[in-house]
């Protein structure tokens, strides 16, 4: 069914999704460093300051009306006795509205298309083996929405007939599970849930940052990573009703139904403690089938990769398995020429997501530092907020609810008088692990590693209110 | 004690009389999942261990192996796994020295541009479990067991760590661990697996403490910040228009670092015409809302020279065609925004 956009308002004026509009609507003026060109700036840099002040005024002369045109400008009740929005009647409260189920599976605003999955042009070579990014900068809270969810594939994504799933429980010899099972959907979902909010984080999240600032924005460094409600079965419970040799397995090998038929090798102290769960639902509905409707392991603090979609068999074993995704791909190269293999845990980890790379701040003033703090080890325990680039900190104060194994919401209030600024969070996690400075990560483990990059995110905020992406050691 | 109470105690008193079963919490869960056969258990358990666990017998040569690499891998991976236009590259950057060692040199240095399979891996089980499930990428499970050997043995050909006529078997397979490049070069000298396990570390030289970590220092922790990397230029714009991918409201606004994509994505003119006249409170394109949809409507009117009586319908109301609910007179709207809509509708009613 084609559906018409909804009603509510006539061609923004001052949309910047739509061609003419501006921007870059804050009232803040544009630095004069953003109109000069290389030679200029070569200019500068060899004494001609009066260049720069000639350079000012112009810029300044030239923007004025531009900088005025913007959206927080128009709200300003500078025009004829205020605001227009206020004195004439708005289309969407003079008109009726769409009726109920116009949308039988809701949809978000149309104001809010720019918020979506992303690919990052060039980091892979085939989209059916690829990822695409959440929009962290436009997120609140902790749970990301089903659809913007992360995606990580590895041979396409199927949407698999849920009547016709299997889940398959054996043992990698005959003595490690007493009865092999197969279990349908409407097995699994008879047996008792539990829901569990838990972050997912691709091992190689960051993954483009070891070296040097790469990607602009936050969607790109950080979105990789996305955070739910699942429900499901412990899986113990699953090797519980096999008969399963719990003292003498040490290892639990996950198994795709998908094309890849991807495997990685599970530690059996996350199943043995419950936590490792089958799940269906996701936010209360079924799992997505990007994420790996209908059935997903969840292995939480563990990389995503780890959390195998499309399940179909569980093998109980002795020894690790070595299979293509821990031999091959996530496997992090260490300065001596070494590979670390089976690194699972995402350790201690935080970021600004507002204000964050690629965007400009609207003013001078008040703002609230706003970010996610996460531990593969625990619950997040406190998180400190610099704006020099790490020279001070102060406590910022964790939203409700604090889970383990969780990601957790921090903000600050902070008012920005203009000048420069260097935003940095640093996240302290229930053992007392302190998230590490680039400069103390590479120490150890060089800038090779592609996974589990877990440094602190520097943002860096210019006089014109662009915040940029940068990295302080 | 409340009515229901009373009640359940009452039909659990009768129960037991009659001998009815009390429903009691369960102490496992009947009739949920049911045994796997030994056929099924054959079907999936295709995993390979490195130890060889579950390796299937069979055999495959070189030269078998090469007739099918060129027939089903080649086109991704390049006649002789050197492809870097859809997948890296399979092999290459190993030496007869690594084969010796087990230890790649070429990881060491930081100057070597890519990281080939054979490079990394230390296992050669992992190879064979891989194609056998997942290969051809685009029909994964599609190879024999033996010809899983023989493109396996191709592949280590090229590596050269097999010679030309070479036949792989699942005995000589265990020759060939001993003989991959780079079988030394993994460790689990780590603290990234859990470790807390009260039987103790799943892996040899696991450990607890995690290598890295900070000091929770709160003020003048270092005496300035100094910037090691900042955003390269050609990096600036290569993630399309900035602006696009954020919110147009709240406190901040995306970078405009590109062409607007939006531009293409606008939507019609005559669309927004219709939106900001009301039309689309009573109608859709192609579902009926108060009023007729616009495709019933252009299906109507489609070859027949209606627009002019169409626009004056639409500015003078109307009742009767298409039901009993009134079209009420559109006065606000001009003549010429009329003609726009009906030209818009009979064209279908475009989105863009």
């Amino acid at each position: 069914m084609t559906k018409l956009r909804p009603t509510g308002e006539a061609t923004p004026r001052t949309d910047p999704l739509v061609p003419g509009a501006d921007t870059l609507s804050g009232r803040l003026r544009r630095a004069p460093e953003n109109f000069l060109t290389a030679d200029d700036i070569r200019q500068v840099g060899q004494g001609r300051r009066d260049f720069l002040r000639a350079s000012f005024l112009a810029a300044a002369g030239a923007t004025a009306a531009a900088t005025l045109s913007g959206r927080a400008a128009a709200a300003s009740p500078a025009g004829a006795g205020g605001d227009p929005d206020i004195l004439n009647p708005t289309p969407w409260g003079s008109s009726l509205g769409l009726p109920v189920a116009a949308n039988p599976y809701g949809l978000p605003s149309k104001h809010e298309r720019g918020l979506v999955r992303r690919q990052s042009p060039g980091l892979t070579q085939v989209p059916a083996a690829s990822v695409s990014f959440a929009p962290l900068q436009g997120l609140f809270g902790i749970i990301t929405p089903s659809g913007l969810h992360f995606e990580r594939h590895h041979q396409g994504w199927q949407d698999i007939d849920p009547t016709r799933h299997r889940l398959m429980v054996n043992g990698a010899r005959p003595e490690f599970v007493k009865t092999p099972k197969v279990y349908t959907m409407d097995d699994i979902m008879r047996l008792p849930p539990v829901s569990r909010m838990h972050f997912i984080e691709c091992g190689a999240n960051t993954g483009m940052e070891w070296g040097n600032v790469a990607v602009p924005t936050v969607q790109y460094t950080h979105g990789m990573l996305s955070c739910s409600e699942f429900t499901g079965v412990p899986l113990r419970t699953l090797l519980e009703d096999c008969g399963a040799d719990l003292k003498a397995a040490k290892f639990v090998l996950a198994e795709g139904g998908d094309g890849s038929s991807m495997t990685r090798t599970i530690p059996i102290e996350l199943v043995l403690s419950g936590e490792v769960m089958v799940a269906y639902g996701q936010n209360g509905e079924m799992l997505r089938p990007e994420n790996g409707y209908p059935l997903r392991l969840v292995v939480p603090g563990v990389q995503g990769v780890s959390w195998v979609k499309w399940l179909r068999r569980i093998e109980v074993g002795d020894r690790p398995y070595a299979t293509k995704d821990e031999a091959v791909h996530y496997i992090d190269l260490m300065p001596d020429g070494q590979h670390r293999q089976y690194t699972s845990i995402q350790e201690c980890k935080s970021v600004i997501t507002s204000p964050s790379g690629g965007q400009t701040l609207l003013d001078k003033g008040y703002f609230t530092i706003s970010g996610l703090a996460w531990s593969g080890r625990g619950a997040v325990k406190r998180v400190d907020v610099s704006v020099d680039g790490g020279i001070n900190w102060t406590q910022a104060t964790l939203q409700t609810p604090v889970l383990s194994k969780c990601l957790t919401r921090f903000t600050l209030p902070w008012n920005w008088d203009g000048r420069p600024a260097l935003l940095q969070s640093r996240a302290t996690d229930e053992t007392g692990f302190v998230q590490p400075a680039y400069g103390q990560l590479r120490a150890v483990r060089g800038t090779r590693s592609i996974y589990h990059n877990n440094a602190i995110q520097t943002w860096q905020v210019a006089e014109s209110g662009d915040v940029n992406n940068v990295q302080i050691l | 004690m409340s009515r229901s109470c009373k009640a359940a105690l009452l039909a659990s008193a009768i129960g037991a009389i009659l001998g009815w079963t009390a429903p009691v919490l369960a102490d496992g869960f009947a009739n949920v999942g049911r045994p796997a056969t030994p056929a099924e258990i054959k079907a999936w358990d295709i995993d390979v261990g490195p130890d060889f666990a579950g390796l299937p017998k069979g055999s495959g040569t070189v030269s078998r192996g090469m007739e099918i690499w060129e027939e089903k891998c080649a086109s991704c991976h390049g006649t002789f796994g050197e492809s870097n236009s859809v997948f890296n590259p399979l092999v290459g950057g190993t030496t007869a020295d690594d084969i010796k060692t087990g230890h790649v040199a070429a990881l060491k240095r930081t100057d070597f541009p890519a990281r080939t399979t054979f490079m990394k891996v230390a296992t050669v089980s992992t190879l064979y479990d891989y194609i056998r499930r997942a290969m051809p990428w685009n029909a994964p499970k599609s190879l024999s067991d033996d010809d899983v050997y023989a493109v396996l043995a191709y592949l280590l050909n090229l590596a050269e760590i097999v010679p030309d006529d070479y036949t792989l078997t699942d005995a000589t397979i265990r020759d060939v661990q001993g003989r991959m490049p780079n079988r030394n070069g993994m460790t689990s000298a780590h603290a990234l697996w859990p470790n807390s396990n009260p039987a103790g570390p799943d892996f040899p030289g696991s450990v607890a403490k995690p290598d890295t970590g900070n000091a929770a220092c709160m003020t003048d922790c270092k005496p300035k910040a100094e910037l090691a990397s900042q955003l390269p230029d050609h990096a600036r714009g290569a993630h399309g228009n900035i602006a696009a991918q954020n919110r147009i409201i709240g406190p901040v606004r995306g970078q405009r670092t590109g062409p607007d994509a939006a531009a293409a994505d606008a939507p019609s003119p005559a669309l927004a015409l219709a939106e900001q006249s009301g039309c689309l409170s009573c109608h859709a394109v192609d579902t009926r809302v108060v009023g007729p949809s616009y495709s019933e409507i252009a299906a109507r009117y489609r070859g027949k020279d209606s627009a002019e009586a169409l626009v004056s319908k639409v500015k003078a109301g109307g009742d009767g065609v298409w039901g009993a609910v009134p079209m009420p007179p559109q006065t606000e709207l001009s003549v010429d925004d009329a003609k726009t809509l009906v030209a818009w509708i009979l064209s279908g009613a475009p989105q863009k």
